[in-house]
């Protein structure tokens, strides 16, 4: 492959701006895990099925095994290595740890992204629109019970800390 | 053991695994996330026939590709590496990269390595083969008949196993039975299908003649000398790593193809190569199918319900090739009797190969089906005699002071409560209740289903079941131990080393609590390891729900070689004797005087640094190693009419389930789900709680969705996730689950495995729900997956059979 087959992309990844050259064809998924190394993201079956590699684009849940590199130039993304600050789990991440929403751990990123998107859209989703929400995510260890009550759990937390965020916010 | 479950301070505990936060924020290592430097990657051509000779390959193009390091045909692969290890006897031989022909679509047939995988599958595309299509075989009963196909001609035969064992007095019970209960079920072809493929990076060092093997194997230390005579480097010049493994279910045990292909590439290119299995690769050629059987069952049972006899036949699917032999269907022969009073059985097994994949060994490994044909004729007996499905089963329950029990094929039941086990679970279910609500639907034309199973989960396999359907003298018995190494280091930090990878359940979690029982400190502060093979104590790996178990032992043998020193050091350096001392929150101190003690840094810090201050005959260094082998084994008789103790420690499930079935559209709804398990003790509540939920969604994914399906030209029809279907969020009912504790006599802390226990006891629940709510159809469920097109097309041939009856 010659050299000006390679095309530009700049993205934001969990906020660090990149810029990269890649072939047309390469996934955002093999430029994630490949060229940035970020390999949080699985791949687990690179037909858009199993939801292991979602990933939010503009905060919008996406199959990075579906999407080209390339139709990331100019936009956000973030993965699961964007949810921890500072080496402190997202309080999904720590709902997930509590009620042992995995086992493998492989899906779990793209499950835990997947919840993410949920819970910014949703605040307080009920289990049948989490599993509707969960509905393109396998998991294959755990029967999904325990990720059903992370998220209602971290839900609750994140309700929690946004209803004691709100007051100091107007006295400020 | 001398504590209690009440003494006990960790054991037991409901903690968080200690393995969730790496695998949360997506720091751990998998093999697919794995590089070294100079790796190259490989990609595979597969087979698009079922049955085929390779008449002549050109590879010219794709070697001619920029990027590409190395081609392998299957008779080029075979110069450096050798067929793929068998455990069977019969001469059944399969290569990593196929030689001459393929016999299912999808075996490899050239492998590439290249700068990049996608390089590599370019160069796929420019391989040119020239193809004698053969005619397919893909069912058993085709594969029987004389003339047909055969996958392998050196047999002359596609049954290359037929063989009927037979346990005490089978036609004797049989004649003194009032009923016979006959069925023919079918039990479906599934797969494992870990979220994870299967992946290898092998990397040969020509000067020194050895090899690194990173893989997501989880029997390292049995690969490395099965792997031995493939890779054709001696065991001791392999070294396995540990990986992350992002779920096995049995799939994962040796992965010698994958392995076989990168350390071929590796060998010819001295560079290190990776081979990632993508999902097309997994589904079509993970040698890694369960089992797909034909039963002709039969129970012989008198007047008032009590079993006296089992009779099966089972002609089995084993696909292609034959590996693993019949394990499947001799690791039944654990509890091929279930949970009742059996006190005879015969079990005729005839395997066939045909042009699919092969079958080695899927949670459950054989007996997962055979607690579905025992539960579906302990049904149809109950129906056939009029009596209570309950109470039916209540006659016929092995006793709780009955055990150790053994059962007619020779294997031992270690301890057991099974009415204990069932009350509990009909407390919860409320049973009365759920059959008043059922007399109600059917009023309004609704059809609910109350299905109940009580079932054994056995555990902790030995492998002696892996070669006793060879005729004796036996060709070796080998034998399954498990070790760690415990280390004290001189600030007194505790490290457990493990020589068995992680591989989705919770072996960290449970060596760290167990440390922190036996030395009285926080599981916290325990750090956990893992070693490759180079550094290994014996160490058969994950399978047949075994590891709890397995590490509880060696941890607990290890503690004591531990502790057996720092009592040692302790006396000197406190001029007390050892019999003085205790152990108290990661003290030693003289017994009821707290303020004459040391802590494990003072003599950690003794034993590593300060010899000449320690008793003479002690060497420096603070350890304890120990190697725990299966607590309870013996060799089977030479004339196999009695197998020997091979899988004793059994566990035990109720399930009970409502569910309600939609007639015009076959959708199949849970409504409730009860699992009451009996695994022993109970060391992490957890942990175990998430294998049996998870374990009891792979059971309702066989029961109703899962089937791996080959086309009549043997074509694989559900090599993606879009046809093979695995229960997703919405299949997958809350369930609740229970535990009684009845603890094994023969183990440490009297824990059970129970791996594969949910998995083991959904399917026969689910199946009998779903028949009690057709129940006014008169539907007999035969076969799974109990898909919505078979319920509606039952359901119409019921109300066509009714409506010929009724004009």
């Amino acid at each position: 492959m010659m050299d000006d087959d390679f095309i530009p992309v700049r993205l934001s990844v969990n906020g660090v701006p990149h810029r990269l050259f890649v072939e047309p064809r390469r996934t955002l998924l093999d430029m994630l895990r490949e060229d940035l190394e970020l390999t949080g993201t699985n791949a687990g079956c690179e037909h858009g099925s199993c939801g292991a590699c979602t990933v939010l684009l503009d905060g919008q849940s996406v199959r990075a095994c579906l999407l080209l590199a390339v139709q990331a130039n100019g936009h956000e993304v973030m993965t699961v290595e964007g949810l921890a600050r500072h080496g402190r789990m997202h309080p999904l991440q720590e709902a997930f740890w509590e009620k042992q929403a995995l086992q493998c751990g492989f899906c779990t990123p793209g499950m835990l992204m997947t919840a993410y998107e949920l819970l910014q859209q949703n605040p307080d989703p009920g289990e049948e629109e989490i599993r509707s929400a969960l509905s393109g995510n396998l998991c294959r260890c755990t029967g999904y019970q325990h990720i059903v009550e992370a998220i209602r759990l971290a839900a609750q937390r994140l309700r929690e800390e946004a209803e004691a965020a709100t007051p100091s916010e107007t006295t400020a | 053991m001398t504590t209690t479950v009440s003494e006990r301070a960790w054991i037991g505990k409901d903690l968080k695994r200690r393995e969730d936060p790496a695998l949360l924020m997506g720091t751990v290592t998998y093999i697919n996330d794995f590089k070294v430097a100079g790796m190259l990657h490989a990609a595979v051509l597969r087979s698009p026939y079922a049955h085929a000779r390779i008449r002549a390959i050109d590879t010219s193009a794709a070697r001619a590709l920029p990027g590409v390091q190395a081609v392998l045909t299957g008779k080029e692969a075979a110069e450096v590496i050798g067929p793929v290890p068998a455990f069977c006897a019969e001469p059944v031989v399969e290569q990593a990269i196929a030689v001459e022909k393929v016999r299912y679509a999808g075996e490899a047939v050239v492998a590439v390595a290249a700068e990049s995988r996608a390089i590599a599958e370019d160069a796929l595309d420019l391989i040119e083969i020239d193809w004698e299509p053969l005619p397919a075989v893909t069912d058993a009963l085709s594969a029987m008949q004389p003339g047909a196909p055969l996958v392998h001609e050196n047999l002359g035969t596609n049954v290359v196993y037929d063989h009927v064992f037979t346990f005490g007095d089978v036609d004797g019970d049989f004649a003194q039975a009032d009923h016979v209960i006959r069925r023919r079920l079918r039990w479906p072809r599934a797969t494992a299908a870990p979220l994870e493929p299967n992946g290898a990076v092998c990397a040969y060092d020509p000067a020194r003649g050895t090899m690194e093997i990173w893989s997501n194997t989880n029997m390292l230390n049995s690969a490395s000398w099965v792997m031995s005579s493939m890779l054709k480097i001696p065991p001791h010049k392999l070294n396995f790593y540990p990986m992350y493994t992002g779920g096995s279910f049995g799939s994962k045990h040796f992965l010698a193809k994958v392995i076989g292909i990168a350390g071929a590439l590796s060998k010819v290119t001295g560079r290190p190569v990776k081979f990632m299995e993508d999902r097309l690769d997994n589904l079509m050629a993970n040698d890694s199918q369960g089992p797909e059987r034909i039963y002709d069952a039969e129970l012989a049972v008198t007047n008032d319900g009590k079993f006296l006899s089992l009779r099966l036949q089972t002609i089995d699917d084993y696909g292609a090739y034959f590996i693993f032999a019949i394990t499947g269907n001799t690791n039944m022969m654990a509890q091929i009797t279930g949970p009742y009073t059996i006190r005879s059985v015969a079990t005729g097994i005839k395997a066939v190969l045909t042009n699919k994949n092969q079958q080695t060994v899927f949670r459950g490994a054989g007996s997962d089906v055979g607690n579905w044909v025992l539960e579906r004729l302990v049904d149809a007996a109950a129906e056939q005699l009029g009596i209570d499905r309950v109470e039916i089963r209540r006659r016929n329950f092995i006793q709780p002071d009955q055990f150790p029990y053994k059962i007619p094929t020779g294997n031992v039941y270690d301890s057991g409560n099974y009415p204990g086990v069932l009350d509990l679970a009909l407390a919860h279910f409320d049973l009365d209740a759920w059959r008043q609500e059922q007399a109600r639907a059917r009023q309004e034309g609704r059809y609910l289903g109350i299905g109940l199973a009580t079932a054994q989960q056995r555990s902790t396999y030995s492998s002696t079941e892996f070669w006793f359907h060879n005729p004796a003298p036996a060709t070796g018995l080998n034998s399954t131990p498990e070790s760690v190494r415990i280390s004290v280091g001189p600030t007194g930090g505790v490290t457990v080393t493990m020589f068995s990878p992680f591989w989705g359940n919770s072996p960290e979690t449970v060596v760290a609590q167990v440390v922190a029982e036996e030395l009285d400190i926080d599981p916290r502060d325990v750090n956990v390891t893992y070693d490759s093979t180079a550094h290994a104590l014996p160490s058969a790996g994950p399978g047949g729900s075994r590891m709890t178990v397995m590490l509880a032992g060696a941890v607990h043998g290890a503690a004591a070689r531990l502790k057996e020193k720092i009592f040692k050091i302790a006396a000197h350096m406190l001029e007390a004797s050892v019999s003085d001392l205790e152990l108290v929150g990661g003290q030693v101190r003289v017994k009821g005087v707290p303020s004459s003690s040391v802590s494990l840094a003072d003599i950690g810090m003794r034993a590593y640094w300060f010899k000449l201050d320690l008793p003479p005959e002690l060497e420096s260094g603070l350890e304890g190693t120990f190697t725990y082998d299966h607590p309870y084994t013996t060799k089977p008789h030479d004339d196999r009419k009695d197998l020997g103790v091979f899988y004793p420690i059994m566990g035990h499930a109720a399930h009970l389930v409502a569910v309600e079935v939609d007639i015009e559209t076959g959708a199949v709804l849970f409504k409730k789900y009860v699992a009451v398990h009996d695994v022993g003790t109970v060391l992490n509540p957890r942990s175990l709680q998430g294998q049996i939920r998870g374990g009891i969604a792979q059971g309702i994914g066989l029961a109703l969705l899962e089937e791996v399906r080959y086309g009549a030209d043997g074509q694989n029809l559900t090599s993606t996730f879009v046809d093979y279907l695995l229960p997703s969020a919405s299949d997958v009912p809350s369930i609740e689950v229970y535990h009684q504790e009845t603890p094994s006599p023969f183990t440490a802390y009297g824990v059970k495995g129970g791996g594969e226990g949910g998995r083991m006891v959904a399917p026969p629940a689910v199946t009998s729900a779903i028949e009690d709510a057709l129940r006014p159809f008169g539907i007999s469920i035969a076969e799974m997956p109990i898909t919505p097109e078979k319920i509606v097309r039952w359901v119409k041939e019921a109300q066509s059979r009714h409506s010929r009856q009724t004009h």
